[in-house]
Formats: structure tokens, sequence, C-alpha cells
């Protein structure tokens, strides 16, 4: 393993972060519910109750990069492959989350802050399927 | 009041992930590049995260209702079973194989690139195609 010392951004890294904590600390001390994102997009999509709360969570989401664009330029966005693979990544993601009942917010920040069992499992679960699946990708199909 | 909350920590956790380089795709992907050139900038964005909600979630275990007189909602399964796992293993491949997770999805939906539209409209599609199994399996 080498460390990518040029992509490497620290304080941007634990600013953004803390700011992702904050948001989810203030939704379940406020409005007492998980910001986890899957099952916020999961509950809109199926209905049931909160509906509202969980909308407007969503809509901030949404509206990030344009209250973002107010004071500075977007930071770099830059995908990778086409068309067939995101779309096969967001099919995987969209069944994942719901059967695995959370994805990186719900069960990497919101459930491992309140030390939840099941979270830390989804959690090294997913982290170590995508170590997998971009080890494969990038060194043994090569690209 | 809960309304005007939701929406404000929705922005709040957006521009997080956009300053924490969450929201950028290649960025994500050399993090989980552990045998490349590997970024370990979002471990620390994780980090940071649990280190400020972990006391705050804490509080929150202890009460019935929120500062805002909320029922507190909270998960209380504790089980690991196999949609647990398999469910998330599933998840990681998707996430390995763009570098996108639900929130970025979201938080870079409106930035006007046509990728992250067709990934976002998969992943509904995934949940929907969710919803029809889970209903069929209960019926």
């Amino acid at each position: 393993m080498t460390i990518d010392w040029l992509n490497f951004t620290p304080w941007s890294a634990l600013g953004g972060g803390a700011l992702i904590g904050l948001a989810a600390a203030l939704f379940v001390v406020l409005n007492g519910r998980i910001a986890g994102i899957s099952g916020l997009l999961g509950a809109v999509v199926e209905g049931g109750e909160g509906r509202g709360e969980k909308v407007l969570f969503l809509l901030g989401l949404l509206l990030a990069p344009l209250l973002w664009g107010l004071f500075a330029a977007l930071p770099p966005i830059e995908f990778q492959g086409g068309w067939l693979s995101l779309t096969l990544a967001g099919l995987l993601v969209g069944v994942g989350t719901r059967y695995g009942a959370g994805c990186t917010s719900g069960h990497g920040v919101c459930g491992i802050s309140r030390l939840s069992p099941r979270s830390l499992a989804a959690t090294l679960a997913f982290m170590a399927a995508g170590f997998a699946t971009v080890f494969v990708l990038r060194h043994l199909l090569g690209g | 009041m809960r309304k005007l909350t939701a929406l404000l920590a929705g922005l709040i956790f957006g521009v997080g992930l956009l300053l924490a380089g969450m929201a950028n795709p290649a960025k994500v992907l050399g993090f989980l590049d552990l045998a490349g050139a590997w970024d370990p900038s979002l471990a620390l964005v994780m980090l940071a995260a649990i280190a400020v909600a972990v006391l705050p979630f804490r509080w929150a275990r202890q009460q019935r209702l929120t500062l805002l007189d909320a029922p507190m909602q909270l998960p209380n399964k504790r089980n690991l079973d196999r949609r647990l796992i398999g469910g998330s293993l599933l998840f990681g491949v998707g996430w390995g194989i763009a570098g996108i997770c639900p929130g970025p999805a979201l938080a870079i939906l409106l930035s006007g690139h046509w990728q992250v539209l067709l990934f976002v409209l998969a992943m509904l599609a995934g949940m929907l195609l969710f919803s029809v199994l889970e209903s069929r399996r209960a019926a």
C-alpha cells in the first residue's frame, strides 16, 4: 500500500465529517430520527409515517450544492464508468441498502455512533465488499 | 418547527458531504483502492462524523422524547442476519463499481451530470424492486 499524499485532504475531510456528524446529531436530538439516506429514501418511495420530515431532510440534501454554489465553485465531481456500470452500480446500491437496512450514513455514521453491533457488522461488510470490488476491477481486470 | 430542522439538517449534511470530498466519486474510489495509491481522507470523514455524533446519540438513547417533543425513533434490532450482511455486501459491490453511495448521489443530483441522474434512477429502481419482492414475500 502507498499513501496518495497528493490527493490526501485531511482538513476538509475532518471539517466535512464534523458537519455530517452535526447534521446527524441535530436530526436525532430534534427530530428523533436516524439520518440514514437510503432508509429515508426508501421510506419516501414506500410511504408511511413521518414522510414530510423525511422529504424535507432529503430536499435539504438536494439543495446543498445550490447553497454551496452561492458562495464558491462546486468541488470537482469526476465519474468513473459508462452507463452500463453506473446502472448496475445504482441497482446494487438500491437493492443492497434496502436489504441491509442502511448505507454509509445510516450504518456507518449513525449506527456506529450509537454503538450498534448490527451497524458495525454492516459497515465492515460493505467496506470489505467495496475494497474487494475496486481491487478486482482495477488490479485484476485492469480497468 | 420539525420540518424546518429536518430541512436544515439535510442542508448541513449535504454541505458536509461536498466539503469532505465524499461527493466526488473519483475520491471515494481512491479511498477504496487499498492496493493502489491510497487516499485515506474518507476514513477521517467517518472518524470526525462519529466523534461529533457519539455523545448526542448517547443522550438520545436515554430519551423517550426529543428536544422538540417528538418521539425518539431509534432502531431496536440487535441480531445479525443474512439479510443485513448480504444486503450490505451487495451495496458494497455497487459502491465499489461507481464510488457513489446514496447520500452523495442526492447531494450531487442537481449538479448537472447525467451520470448521477442515471445512477439515482437505477438506485430508485433497485429500491422499488426490493419493495415489490418484500410485499410478495409477505403475501
